[in-house]
């Protein structure tokens, strides 16, 4: 399976990571390079073998569903780059 | 005489509690070191105030004879752990100017038992590299040179900057992460050792994510005596991490007797790969010679899908790191890109995620988007995961077979020159976590050990592979091939 330029903007896209057009050919020549390695897993018989979903055998914890850190609203903003009347801003989202 | 910055943490935790020497004294020698460091770009935050400060607090618990396992060591943290107030960025752009409100539950773990952090040590960007060439902070260069030529050469990823550090003696020990071979390929590269230890032996809270199901912390340190020391500190159960194990914590240096008599160790055939440098060959067979007198009973195994082992790793960390990475969209942290006018917010996550990742990184996101999407998850995804569970019954079998550990080159070379493989494709680059990747799909214990030069003067590290929770018995097995080996050789000082 090979990748063009189309496909390697539309995975851009959807990583939302701005790619310049010119910059598209060689993108997809390194995903055909890296797909082509990556294509030796088809020669593997998994016939009736599980995908799996967790290296340890384990049954996860659950805790109990409280509040464990609440109230931390200037912490949390303190990071943002633009942080406006307690909330994180952004440009606008709507016409 | 060597330095107080030359110490191992054994040595030293021994002369602090005799009262030889003060926490005071040996953080400002690694102080002093550091300083004198720069053209190795190991650490990249200093934080030479909060050391002193404690240390100071570490020389008084050990006056009142109250004093942790590293009370008043000075060790390096590496950049992609969270760190209260300091900034912790991953070796990225993108975390630019971030100051984590919380600290990791290792790097809590390692303080809470006294050590002293120097600052943060510099690591490829979000831990996606073999040679530190992808940090935000630039190369960082391995002490080691092949003999009297000056060519700089990588001391290995992501962990190069603890890897550097700690073969450059900036400070005792470090802490690393190992997705694919990030704490092993550098300790290989700079004659130091290095232990990965069973996924959900170390909590991953507060650690940047790369790929979950892979990542695990563990330390990076001069002797097997101080990885079983440290990584005694660093571990344990977090409720903060799912994953976590709620398993006791063995005390791994107090098994290590280092007596292998009896012991079953596997050579894998598969890791005879073509075209591998005689000497590595050749430091193998040593290994398997050493491990024979000291008593252990040496077998040949086979591990059948080793072969398909980086393949899987491909589409399952870069899967991993798309998911783990949308967070960074330039809302709630870290770098925002400056909009053109009309720029909505598609446009600013857009220019925001070019901007602050890397190549490499933008490479593995768009990679693991694309093996994610819609058509491709059952071919690439799922598949690479029904893989990765043949990988893990490869090793399952073996060990069943009564193998108690597996022995194995721990890189296919020895250190290469920093920009040799700028023009090779990525997939080159990534034959170097060839031995050690394995282990991460497997979420076994590994460890590297310094077991030899090379002609040009180069250190050359052998792997041991252990059973799930087994770190103990592992530690043990690498202690007797340390003193088998004999390792002692350091880096001439050039910096």
């Amino acid at each position: 399976m090979s990748i063009d330029e189309t496909t390697a903007a539309r995975v851009a896209k959807l990583a939302r990571i701005k790619v310049a057009p010119d910059a598209l050919s060689a993108l997809a020549d390194e995903f055909n390079t890296i797909l082509g390695f990556i294509e030796q897993l088809s020669e593997v018989d998994v016939d009736g073998v599980e995908p799996m979903t967790s290296v340890t055998p384990q049954v996860l914890k659950r805790r109990a569903d409280v509040v464990t850190e609440g109230h931390q609203q200037a912490a949390i903003l303190a990071n943002a780059p633009d942080a406006r009347e307690g909330f994180f801003a952004v440009p606008k989202v709507v016409e | 005489m060597a330095g107080l910055n030359a110490m191992t943490l054994a040595a030293a935790r021994d002369a602090l509690r005799k009262g030889e020497v003060s926490s005071v004294e040996l953080t400002q020698a690694c102080l002093t070191a550091i300083d004198g460091a720069g053209a190795l770009n190991a650490f990249v935050h200093h934080t030479p105030e909060l050391a002193m400060d404690a240390a100071k607090s570490a020389d008084q618990r050990l006056k009142a004879g109250d004093a942790p396992a590293m009370c008043g060591l000075p060790i390096g943290i590496k950049d992609l752990f969270c760190t209260k107030g300091v900034p912790s960025q991953a070796g990225s752009r993108i975390l630019e100017g971030f100051l984590p409100p919380y600290e990791s539950t290792v790097s809590q773990n390692l303080l809470d038992s006294g050590a002293v952090m120097l600052g943060k040590l510099n690591m490829d960007e979000f831990a996606m590299g073999s040679s530190n060439e992808t940090s935000v902070y630039g190369n960082v260069v391995n002490p080691w040179r092949r003999g009297n030529d000056e060519t700089p050469l990588t001391p290995g990823g992501s962990s190069g900057g603890s890897a550097a550090a700690v073969a450059a003696d900036l400070c005792l020990a470090a802490t690393g992460t190992d997705t694919g071979g990030s704490i092993r390929q550098p300790a290989a590269f700079t004659g130091t050792v290095g232990i990965k230890p069973t996924y959900g032996r170390c909590s991953r809270w507060g650690i940047v994510a790369f790929a979950s199901s892979l990542d695990q912390a563990g330390p990076m340190t001069k002797t097997v005596r101080d990885a079983a020391i440290m990584l005694a500190a660093m571990c344990g159960h977090d409720p903060k991490d799912s994953t976590s194990a709620d398993l006791p914590v063995p005390d791994f240096e107090a098994a290590l007797t280092g007596d292998v008599r009896g012991k079953t160790i596997g050579i894998p055939k598969e890791y005879r790969m073509d075209g591998m440098p005689q000497e590595i060959e050749a430091l193998w067979s040593d290994g398997i010679a050493m491990m024979k007198d000291a008593g252990a009973k040496i077998v040949d195994i086979s591990l059948p899908h080793t072969k398909y082992a980086l393949p899987a790793y491909y589409v399952i960390a870069p899967a991993e790191a798309s998911s783990n990475l949308a967070r960074y969209d330039g809302v709630r942290y870290g770098h925002r890109a400056r909009l053109s006018q009309g720029d909505g917010i598609t446009e600013m996550y857009e220019k925001t995620r070019a901007e602050g990742f890397g190549p490499e990184v933008r490479r593995r996101i768009m990679i693991g988007t694309y093996v994610l999407s819609a058509g491709f998850y059952d071919a690439y995804y799922n598949r690479a995961r029904k893989v990765r569970t043949l990988i893990k019954k490869d090793f399952e079998d073996v060990f069943a077979q009564g193998v108690d550990a597996i022995l194995t080159p721990a890189t296919p070379s020895a250190a290469f020159g920093l920009g040799e493989m700028t023009d090779a494709d990525p997939v080159a680059m990534y034959l170097n976590d060839v031995f050690t990747v394995t282990v991460n799909l497997a979420g076994l214990p590994g460890i590297a050990v310094p077991a030899g030069l090379d002609r040009q003067g180069l250190p050359l590290g052998l792997q041991l592979i252990g059973k799930p929770w087994e770190e103990a018995d592992l530690l043990s097995t690498a202690y007797a091939l340390e003193k088998a080996a004999g390792f002692v050789a350091k880096p001439s000082k050039w910096w």
